[in-house]
């Protein structure tokens, strides 16, 4: 952790427009549940569904993306990342803070938001708005780490990115039961399920498997981001 | 005194050769990396700063290997060719950011911003800055931590007249201070006026090494080639080749090829020769005079 490289990458990621891009989709994921909560809809299936489709199935795995992508994919892009990496400071160190900073921003942009829109909508009840945000919690700690990871090997983190959260985990994780242990969202779900009462949240994952995969996701994508930051090669423009 | 010591490295992106066996050695003073655009340098430079895994060879800093080892930034000072800052920072932000990364003071960025006289305009947001003082922010944020090894990369591409001269001073000062400093460039004038040693890259190799003398007696002293437009091209042609300051004469659909063995007597001879023969010229023209042929012939002679 070094604090010079975390208060560049919250610059970078807060400064004038591009918080809009992490605020846009925690305020419409609010605005739903004052919506539904004005509008009367706010009975515990609709709290059950409004979480797991759109708190932890879409605001969630892209926030992982914008957030995670965003605090290294743009400085290796346009070269900015020299600065930090032609200091004698250790790579790992730099691709940590990253992760940190991801992290943070996942908690400040996606897990109090989750808890709060739980809350308007059928507050404490059932421990709906605890259980998912503590599924979005580690949920969000291992979007940030993966998605880190990827904007450190590719420049096309971001379609990458959208595909595995779209394609794998909405398309493929739709249909095919199997595909559902290896879904970080499901991980999330299986989280949420163990705190909440709720008879309307069924998940599919074992605590058992979810659990253990993401502390294995989340070790091995930073350690591996570390790695590869260290071998990472910059060019000039020949 | 820092040294480093490039051994035999090659550097290749697929089955693109960037840079092809090259050694060289470079002590303290400014050393220019000079060549035409696309000739490695940038490559070559990158291998020194610890940003590229050389394909081959070994590139060391002061007997340690400048590759996967952050503790050669203790030494060197990079200042990247690409924009390569952030642009939301203030000027201080930058420098102060660089120094704290290395564990010093707001005095040290003090120093560095007076260093490179960037002190007025500090408090503005780089991207607000000129070419040139953004050139000379990152300037300031290589210098924080006094390296001894300066690596710049077309540091005064972009500059106006007056940056150029003030940031070719503090390099040269630089050098004299004992530093070891290596700044590419495509453009022979700003090598000469900065390096004592010139290394001279062509297509990836090491085509020459020398001072600024030596390499620019050996950039003049070639054949060269004209094409001569006249009224007689043929009587022009025979006068031309009994003479001995020209290799060879070709007829093409353009006028004469005339290949010179003797620029000095080749420039003298032909207008005489022409009044003689009563043959009037229309164009005498270099074809070779672009940078990319000076280099060339370079290479092709070491």
């Amino acid at each position: 952790m070094n604090t010079v490289v975390a208060s560049i990458t919250y610059r970078a990621m807060l400064g004038r427009k591009r918080v809009w891009l992490l605020a846009l989709l925690p305020i419409a994921l609010i605005g739903f549940a004052l919506l539904f909560r004005f509008i009367g809809g706010g009975d515990e299936s609709v709290a059950v569904d409004l979480m797991k489709i759109f708190a932890i199935g879409t605001v969630l795995p892209l926030l992982g993306l914008i957030a995670g992508t965003g605090v290294i994919a743009p400085e290796i892009e346009d070269g900015t990342i020299m600065h930090l990496m032609s200091k004698p400071i250790s790579r790992p160190v730099i691709a940590f803070t990253k992760f940190v900073v991801a992290a943070s921003l996942m908690v400040a942009f996606s897990v109090i938001p989750t808890y709060v829109a739980a809350y308007i909508l059928i507050g404490t009840e059932s421990g709906i708005a605890s259980g998912f945000a503590l599924g979005a919690l580690f949920a969000g700690i291992a979007y940030a780490a993966v998605f880190l990871l990827l904007g450190v090997v590719s420049r096309h983190a971001v379609t990458i990115g959208v595909i595995y959260a779209l394609v794998w985990e909405g398309l493929i994780g739709g249909y095919v039961p199997g595909a559902r242990r290896f879904s970080i969202q499901q991980w999330a779900q299986s989280i949420a399920d163990q705190v909440t009462t709720s008879a309307f949240l069924k998940s599919e994952v074992a605590l058992s498997f979810a659990v253990p995969a993401m502390i294995i996701v989340v070790a091995g994508s930073v350690v591996w981001a570390g790695q590869r930051l260290r071998v990472l090669s910059l060019t000039g423009d020949e | 005194m820092s040294v480093i010591e490039i051994r035999q490295v090659s550097r290749w992106y697929g089955n693109v050769v960037a840079v092809n066996d090259v050694t060289m050695t470079i002590g303290p003073g400014v050393t220019g990396l000079l060549g035409p655009n696309g000739a490695g340098k940038s490559t070559l430079l990158h291998l020194m700063a610890g940003f590229l895994q050389p394909s081959g060879g070994t590139a060391t800093l002061d007997a340690k290997p400048i590759w996967k080892n952050h503790d050669v930034y203790r030494t060197i000072g990079l200042v990247p060719e690409k924009e390569g800052v952030y642009g939301f920072l203030t000027g201080w932000q930058f420098v102060q950011s660089a120094a704290r990364l290395h564990g010093l003071g707001d005095d040290a960025a003090e120093r560095a911003i007076a260093q490179v006289d960037m002190a007025a305009a500090k408090d503005r947001r780089i991207e607000t800055y000129s070419k040139g003082m953004r050139q000379r922010i990152k300037v300031a944020g290589a210098l924080v931590h006094e390296p001894s090894v300066l690596l710049l990369d077309e540091p005064f591409n972009g500059m106006d007249p007056r940056q150029r001269l003030h940031l070719m001073d503090l390099v040269r000062d630089l050098g004299a201070a004992g530093k070891t400093i290596v700044f590419s460039s495509h453009i022979l004038e700003e090598v000469e006026r900065v390096a004592q040693q010139i290394e001279v890259m062509v297509a990836g190799r090491h085509a020459a090494s020398g001072d600024y003398r030596e390499i620019r007696r050996r950039m003049t002293d070639r054949p060269h080639l004209f094409r001569v437009r006249s009224s007689d091209d043929r009587r022009l042609a025979a006068a031309l080749i009994a003479d001995t300051a020209s290799g060879g004469v070709s007829f093409t659909p353009q006028g004469l090829e005339v290949r010179t063995v003797d620029f000095r007597r080749f420039t003298h001879q032909l207008p005489r020769l022409a009044r003689d023969l009563g043959v009037r010229l229309w164009q005498v023209s270099p074809t070779d005079e672009d940078l990319e042929s000076v280099f060339s012939y370079l290479s092709g002679r070491s």
